[in-house]
């Protein structure tokens, strides 16, 4: 007993190296799980005054342009509202809409810190749970997706950025209709791959990309880029290409959060759908 | 001995933040990104116990970790920093050993020496942190190449501090 305890005490820097390793290569492959909650991140208390402080000053510096982004979306929803369209006939009927439902709504929210170098890039938002924030809501701007909401706290959350190895959306091709995957590849941050597109498809480069609308955190038709180059590869029957993302992620202040209200029921009907097939 | 613990603790909420609100928002081509904030491990004098330096180097990576949402990469990053340096120092030690109560600078122990130090753990720490960032060999060129450029850039940010902090040396 007694040279065991001499053992442990004539290494005992090696054991607490291994012991503290151990523990720090514990936390990050759990962190690695996609949905997670910790307290040991960005949207802890400190960490996240630290970095809203921060923005409140560098926001500063953006703010001409996101101004002019602002004001151009402005303009863009103003000319789609009501009050843009001039009465064409008298005789109007009023009826209650039983044709529409809304299923998306948006929340607006401020970047309070981003990155993009990493292979796996996060960003932290100015809202939370207390705003109505919940894990798995979509983030966009108004150029294109973001990310994924991954963790909130009572006033932040941190968001999957789309350079993040694990995000993938389901992205469709606006004129063709062909729908894959669009996943980073960690190397150019403008420029991410889909993948899954048949090669009997024509794709021209400039085509746009847009997300399906399947996934049931972004509504149909979010843009996300722009076909940049096609490749085709002996004896692969996809298409290898490369997509140039429509934001420039760098710079991206202003987001909104999506809330799909219809979330719950299509989830329930597919895992119901499921379940059943594997009953029988 | 308690100012000595004031000045620690000032370096290091200094070199965090510095770190993580001016550091991480350089992205020079996308590929480089100085991680300065190892420079508070590499100051700590010789005579702190080795398991306090690994620590130190622990809690250092956990801080730098909950501002960039990487849980345990610094942290483990730093640990390894903190085991190799013992070693670094004892087969990088001058003729006739280091004298006492010289700390790791430019000033006490000279330019080449402290080159051979730092380059050697700010090479080790980021080949850590960049593989496991990635946590795969598939793309083993692209990280590497991560790895000289940040290095090096991390230890000329490292060097040039020596000199803002301690003049020029001997």
């Amino acid at each position: 007993m007694r040279t065991i305890l001499l053992f442990f005490y004539k290494n005992h820097f090696v054991f607490i190296f291994l012991l503290l390793e151990m523990v720090s290569v514990g936390l990050v492959v759990q962190n690695n799980s996609y949905q997670k909650s910790s307290f040991l991140n960005s949207t802890n208390f400190i960490a996240s005054n630290v970095l809203f402080s921060y923005s409140k000053v560098s926001g500063y510096f953006g703010l001409k342009r996101t101004n002019l982004i602002l004001a151009e979306e402005n303009a863009r929803l103003r000319s789609q509202s009501v009050l843009s369209f001039a009465k064409y006939q008298n005789n109007h009927l009023v009826y209650r809409d039983t044709i529409y439902k809304q299923q998306y709504s948006f929340l607006n929210a401020s970047v309070i810190n981003n990155s993009i170098n990493k292979r796996n890039n996060y960003l932290t938002l100015n809202k939370g749970s207390d705003q109505g924030i919940k894990p798995e809501m979509g983030v966009i701007s108004s150029n294109g997706i973001i990310g994924v909401v991954k963790e909130v706290s009572p006033n932040f959350c941190a968001v999957l950025s789309i350079l993040h190895q694990e995000f993938r959306v389901s992205s469709k091709l606006k004129n063709q209709g062909y729908f894959g995957s669009l996943i980073w590849d960690g190397i150019d941050y403008t420029v991410g791959n889909l993948h899954d597109i048949p090669n009997h498809v024509e794709v021209l480069e400039g085509d746009t990309v847009v997300t399906s609308g399947y996934s049931s955190i972004f509504p149909d038709g979010i843009i996300i880029g722009f076909v940049k180059s096609i490749e085709k590869q002996l004896g692969d029957p996809y298409y290898t290409i490369q997509v140039q993302y429509s934001d420039d992620i760098k710079k991206v202040s202003q987001v909104y959060v999506i809330n799909n209200l219809f979330k719950e029921e299509k989830q329930n009907i597919e895992n119901s759908a499921d379940n059943s097939l594997n009953d029988q | 001995m308690i100012s000595n613990a004031l000045t620690f603790s000032l370096r290091f909420i200094f070199l965090v933040l510095l770190q993580v609100l001016v550091l991480n928002n350089i992205q020079l081509s996308g590929y480089i990104n100085p991680y300065l904030y190892v420079l508070f491990i590499l100051m700590l004098p010789f005579e702190i116990p080795r398991s306090v330096v690994l620590i130190l180097c622990f809690v250092l990576g956990l801080v730098i970790d909950m501002f960039t949402n990487t849980i345990g990469m610094h942290a483990s990053a730093c640990v390894f920093l903190g085991f190799c340096r013992p070693f670094v120092t004892l087969y990088n030690a001058p003729r006739g050993g280091y004298e006492f109560g010289a700390s790791p600078t430019i000033k006490d122990l000279g330019l080449g020496w402290y080159l051979t130090y730092s380059g050697i753990l700010v090479f080790l720490h980021h080949l850590f942190l960049f593989f496991i960032e990635v946590f795969r060999f598939s793309d083993f060129m692209s990280t590497i190449s991560r790895v000289f450029v940040s290095s090096f850039f991390t230890l000329l940010l490292v060097v040039l501090c020596q000199y803002l902090i301690y003049g020029k040396g001997k």
